[in-house]
């Protein structure tokens, strides 16, 4: 009863200061409102938002938790805000049944803009990284020899072909279950026209199944055009390459099948998987095989490293193509890739150690 | 020109698909996304009959010449024509000129997804746990240093999370919680550091043509 009657008796404060303008740094469609908290702001439910086009006809659009400042009126299916047209806001302060307006905002008018500022520095750093990797491509191409660390996995590649080559039995080439679109699913293609080129050369055979048409598309014409390279283009084999099925689990069960019923010497699963990664490296691992394994999926290279003889892991996934075909060019490439990694590192070292110093006061201006 | 047309369309298309990162314009956003999704799905849809023409060409010679299981691929050709008719006449849900329900048995695509196609790929999700059972075996013998560590540092988060873990010590699960978030944390990102330059480095390198293995190798 008695707080019934403060209530009623009660006289929200309305949040003040209410100003609204275009977000920016976006694609138009979008009014940032912002604003002072009601004086009354601990008691609150929370703020709404209300807009208008003319200024007297108010709408609700929205609704944030109290002790929040700002609120974006994004457009969407259920809110039709529209480019280069005047909106006016007003902030409603809003407890149970008691709602206290706050004064109407100035228009605001939502457009596109053609940069995002906030992704400059991104751009920057790109286009420097792009410029150290461009630098050592060009010495390459003015014959400089590059060094580059041994990666077991490669080396193990023409070991694993010759194995095949020696048993009489095919070797499979499993690009995962990426898109075309996928790094990883690009690098695989990439160490897929090395190995057809080796399999071409020791006439061994190659299968070579997928699940996404476009990649398998892609991978035919790699495949053959690598064929061509090493003078064995009537080696080739059209039916070595084919497509199975775009669901993830029947590909796995596919592809198991595969390892089961031809007995692969030599099993290459390079690209990007998922959770069907341990069912085919343990499958092939059942068979004997030796396997091969590559992929940038942080979360499924535990599986491959255990159940396979070699992990490509990360960026020596990437690196793989160069490693094998030796092309100069591809080798520079990666040396500057090297020495970007070399400067990012110094930074991290030389932010982290800023970071600690900005415990002592002296150094406070860092922070 | 064989080899000039896509690596100039690699180019323009590679240096536009990043244009959206910093220009948020609608005609730049809207032609990416066209191209992302519209253009892309009718280059599928090309792509798909390739494949399904290569499934059947396989399976079609390896009935002809009777290789090893050859049995099995009859299995593949008769559902695969069976489903591809229930779709195309039938209708996702049945809606079709084509009746796909016999009483109140229905046979609509959307029926044998649900009923055929789901079941089976949460069975062969399912032998992951038996396969790991078995991966975890290989990987917790302790045959050398490194394996020693690991299978130490996986005791000690397996039974961290556990409630027994907290009856044994109190500190037990902090410990295994800052073996997650401290050493673990820290390889992955080294890995993903890796990765992200190496993503881009393999971009670059395909957009200016510099790896060509794509296109079947070769520089000219």
């Amino acid at each position: 009863m008695f707080a019934t009657f403060l209530i009623t008796i009660f006289v929200l404060a309305p949040p003040t200061g209410v100003r609204a303008y275009d977000r920016p740094d976006d694609g138009g469609g979008a009014i940032t409102i912002r604003w002072q908290l009601s004086a009354d702001d601990a008691l609150l439910e929370g703020y709404e938002i209300h807009r208008s086009k003319d200024g007297i006809d108010y709408e609700k659009v929205g609704f944030i938790g109290k002790s929040r400042t700002a609120y974006d009126d994004e457009a969407s299916d259920d809110n039709i805000l529209m480019n280069n047209k005047s909106y006016y806001y007003k902030v409603v302060a809003l407890l149970d049944t008691l709602r206290a307006f706050s004064e109407a905002s100035q228009p605001a008018i939502s457009s596109p803009q053609w940069i995002n500022r906030k992704k400059i520095n991104i751009y920057v750093a790109l286009i420097i990284f792009s410029a150290i990797i461009l630098s050592f491509t060009y010495q390459a191409r003015r014959g400089k020899k590059f060094f580059i660390r041994r990666i077991s996995g490669l080396q193990a590649i023409d070991d694993a072909i010759g194995r095949a080559t020696e048993m009489g039995k095919p070797i499979l080439y499993c690009p995962g279950i990426g898109y075309i679109e996928d790094i990883a699913t690009i690098a695989s293609l990439n160490i897929l026209g090395e190995v057809a080129k080796k399999c071409a050369q020791y006439d061994t055979k190659l299968i070579n199944p997928h699940l996404d048409p476009i990649v398998y598309t892609v991978a035919r014409e790699i495949v053959k055009e690598s064929y061509t390279k090493v003078g064995r283009p009537d080696a080739f084999d059209p039916d070595s390459v084919y497509y199975i099925t775009d669901l993830q689990f029947a590909y796995a069960a596919a592809v198991d099948g595969i390892m089961l019923r031809e007995q692969p010497a030599t099993n290459f699963l390079v690209g990007w998987f998922r959770a069907e990664s341990l069912i085919l490296a343990e499958t092939g691992a059942s068979t004997g095989a030796i396997q091969i394994a590559g992929t940038d999926q942080v979360s499924q290279l535990p599986f491959f490293v255990t159940a396979c003889d070699y992990t490509l892991i990360g960026e020596e996934l990437y690196a793989a193509s160069a490693y094998i075909s030796k092309e100069p060019l591809l080798l520079g490439a990666i040396k500057g890739e090297d020495q970007g990694k070399f400067v990012i590192g110094i930074i991290l070292i030389a932010a982290s150690i800023i970071g600690l110093l900005t415990t002592l006061p002296i150094l406070s201006f860092f922070e | 020109m064989k080899k000039t047309l896509p690596l100039f369309l690699v180019l323009i298309l590679g240096v536009a698909g990043t244009l959206t990162y910093l220009f948020p314009h609608p005609a730049i956003v809207n032609s990416d996304t066209f191209f992302r999704n519209e253009f892309l799905r009718v280059l599928a849809g090309f792509a798909l009959v390739l494949g399904l023409g290569s499934l059947l060409k396989v399976h079609a010679d390896k009935i002809r010449r009777k290789r090893a299981n050859w049995q099995y691929s009859w299995i593949l050709i008769v559902t695969f024509v069976i489903t591809s008719f229930i779709g195309l006449f039938g209708g996702i849900e049945g809606t079709g000129p084509l009746p796909t329900r016999i009483g109140n048995f229905p046979f609509d695509i959307w029926t044998i997804y649900w009923n055929v196609t789901v079941p089976l790929g949460a069975t062969m999700f399912a032998l992951l746990a038996f396969f790991m059972a078995s991966a975890a075996y290989r990987a917790f013998r302790a045959r050398s240093t490194e394996a020693t560590i690991l299978l130490a540092a996986a005791f000690v988060v397996m039974i961290g999370v556990l409630p027994l873990g907290n009856s044994i010590s109190p500190h037990l699960p902090s410990f295994a919680q800052w073996i997650m978030d401290v050493p673990n944390v820290a390889g992955q990102r080294g890995i993903l550091f890796g990765v992200a330059l190496g993503g881009v480095a393999t971009a670059l390198k395909i957009i200016l043509g510099i790896e060509r293995a794509w296109l079947g190798g070769g520089k000219e």
